[in-house]
């Protein structure tokens, strides 16, 4: 096989649930590319599909009743979805990292924090327990709560917010992974220490050269922090593109939609311009372009087929029939 | 003329027993704060969490009666009303939570949760049907689905439903605690919206807390930014976002993710530490003095009080 250009390449990744409601449809061919050192920005709102995709790179998706139709989830030129779980476990945590939205969650409350972060470099380095500890030090000091052995010595629940999410980058980053999953990592978090994570994370990407994949549904925070955004829609990616080419030029309506009913202190007085509808279930996905139901350009053509994906130059890609026509968005 | 709600030298503290009774140190959750909110405006409160925006509010609701200061509503003092008064007087005051999933209850028909204040203040059955109708209607939700249960609605659906709740009394003040930050994007827009449409037909006076900074820029008439208890600034949203004066609000507003052009350089310290908790008598000086850029002698000497630096436009801060 040749060498890929990517680091991960995601094709046409296609998971369903089945659900006593019926069958889920959470990705429907979901393509997602990420060069090395390249920090892409998922962006969706619930149940889009986001978490699903980044447990599929993981190896974390639960089967049943989650299932993989088609697709391949390729890193580092091994489609990870062949692996076997012993192999899994060789990647997850050491070549791909990962953080959560909310760190006070997914930090084991039983254990102090040193142990935590020692515990990866333990088990996959097989680092002495002496060393691992010199190691966590310095990991400490990179995420900025200094070379500090009473953080070490604490237990979750001893940290606020901010430094529990900055304890839980630590750990991810313990192994120098070549990718960094970070799912929603400041939803949780106070707006300034929302930007220091944010510059924590690109100084560690400057530093190590990681991809990250940036999971969010703020399209604010994504612009601190993407180089490409891919806008998920009911499990499907609708509109690929550079940061500069999503803010300035937005082609699919839905991410036009999104961008003008962010409020904007510059906007008081006016009515947002909202989008109608709901989120449409994983169970009952509109026929033909899921999002034509809500969609204020649809025609008969969106409810028939689903719009192919067409690159409009620069990489630019989005899927929608009716890109070009005009419309006002009073 | 006295604003419509005036808090004065609001004081809260809350003096808490540890493990086995032992004295625990005093929090000044809320400490002097000061503001008064116009008839039909809306007044957004920022600050981050743990600053003491919803201790303010429950205060100000008297769910926890305030340790000292004043609440006029309406020119009425509620701290001199018995109990009995405020409860009616409670019908003219209501609020909307965060979360609408826990704010509804799980096992009622939304029509008995809607019915469930009218029945409590002797409200007649066609009077209820009357006033539940006409709301749900207002806040789009369809007549037919009211005997439905709340999980049978989306996220935006429930907080349409708590909305219409809060307005079956015919409140004329509304608190809403981070009504939005728990729906999805394209939704959030839609409840604005019908939070505006409603303050204009209802001539309803709004108290807004948020930490979405566009949102209450956005949404809000008068800014009032708190930190640890207390007011640092106050001015209308207009002035607070062109010229912010307290340096807790500079940082604040400029860490609004999507507004900066250029990466500024980083703090790379953090600046939090493990079990820090500001205490009641800690009082001297100010108490952001210790983050503070611009802070000095006076500062870690002196407490700033909020002083009029514009028309309109109140900080506390000795270098504003």
């Amino acid at each position: 096989m040749a060498e890929s250009d990517y680091l991960l390449d995601i094709q046409d990744l296609d998971v369903s649930f089945e659900l006593r409601q019926g069958l889920a449809r959470a990705l429907r061919g979901v393509d997602i590319r990420l060069r090395p050192g390249e920090a892409r920005a998922l962006v969706g709102e619930s149940g889009s599909g986001k978490t699903v995709t980044s447990m599929c790179i993981l190896g974390l998706l639960a089967t049943p009743p989650g299932r993989v139709n088609r697709g391949k989830v390729i890193f580092q030129n091994r489609d990870l979805l062949q692996l076997n779980e012993n192999e899994r476990r060789q990647v997850r945590g050491k070549d791909i990292g990962m953080i959560f939205q909310e760190p006070g969650k997914y930090l084991n409350p039983a254990y102090k924090i040193g142990e935590q972060i020692t515990e990866t470099l333990i088990l996959h380095f097989q680092m002495e327990k002496k060393a691992a500890v010199e190691k966590a030090l310095e990991l400490l000091n990179l995420v900025g709560l200094g070379k500090n052995r009473r953080v070490l010595n604490s237990y979750p629940h001893e940290l606020s917010g901010g430094m529990k999410q900055r304890a839980m980058i630590a750990m991810a980053i313990a192994c120098r992974p070549a990718l960094l999953i970070a799912d929603e990592p400041t939803t949780a978090l106070d707006v300034t220490l929302q930007l220091q994570i944010l510059r924590l994370l690109l100084k560690l990407r400057a530093k190590f050269g990681m991809g990250i994949l940036f999971i969010s549904h703020d399209l604010g925070v994504v612009k601190e922090i993407a180089d490409r955004i891919s806008v998920i829609y009911a499990g499907k990616i609708v509109e690929s593109a550079t940061k500069q080419q999503l803010f300035d030029d937005p082609l699919h309506p839905y991410t036009q939609l999104l961008l003008l009913s962010i409020p904007d202190a510059a906007k008081r007085g006016e009515r947002l311009r909202a989008i109608p509808g709901t989120v449409p279930d994983a169970e009952r996905i509109p026929s033909g372009c899921s999002f034509h139901p809500r969609c204020p350009l649809a025609e008969d053509e969106c409810q028939a087929g689903i719009p192919p994906d067409i690159d409009y130059g620069d990489g630019h890609q989005a899927a929608c029939f009716l890109i070009g026509k005009k419309w006002l968005p009073s | 003329m006295a604003p419509f709600i005036e808090i004065k030298n609001l004081v809260k503290i809350f003096s808490g027993r540890g493990f086995l009774n032992r004295r625990k140190a005093a929090v000044r959750a809320v400490d002097r704060v000061s503001f008064g909110i116009e008839r039909n405006t809306v007044f957004g409160l920022v600050g981050e969490s743990g600053c003491g925006k919803t201790t303010l509010v429950r205060s100000i609701l008297f769910l926890d009666p305030p340790t000292s200061g004043e609440i006029r509503f309406d020119g009425t003092s509620l701290g001199t009303l018995s109990s009995r008064e405020l409860r009616a007087f409670r019908k003219r005051m209501q609020i909307v939570f965060q979360d609408p999933n826990s704010a509804l209850n799980p096992k009622m028909r939304i029509d008995d949760s809607l019915a469930e204040g009218l029945v409590n203040c002797g409200f007649p059955a066609v009077e209820r049907d009357r006033r539940i109708r006409r709301l749900l209607d207002l806040v789009g939700i369809a007549a037919a689905h009211r005997t439905r249960f709340p999980h049978e609605f989306s996220g935006g659906q429930k907080q349409r439903i708590v909305i219409a709740r809060a307005l079956c009394m015919e409140p004329d003040f509304l608190v809403l605690d981070e009504p939005v930050s728990n729906l999805d994007v394209s939704i959030q827009a839609q409840i604005i919206n019908l939070l505006l449409d409603l303050k204009n037909e209802l001539a309803l006076t709004y108290l807004f807390i948020s930490h979405d900074l566009n949102l209450v820029g956005y949404f809000s008439d008068q800014l009032g930014v708190m930190y640890q208890g207390r007011l640092v600034e106050l001015a209308s949203a207009d002035e607070m976002i062109r010229n912010p004066c307290h340096p807790y609000t500079r940082k604040l507003f400029s860490s609004v993710p999507g507004k900066q052009t250029e990466m500024e350089e980083e703090d790379d310290a953090a600046p939090e530490r493990p079990g820090k908790k500001y205490a009641a008598g800690s009082a001297a000086g100010c108490s952001y003095a210790e983050y503070c850029p611009i802070g000095d002698r006076q500062c870690q000497a002196a407490e700033p009080r909020l002083t009029t630096i514009a028309a309109g436009h109140r900080a506390a801060c000795f270098k504003a």
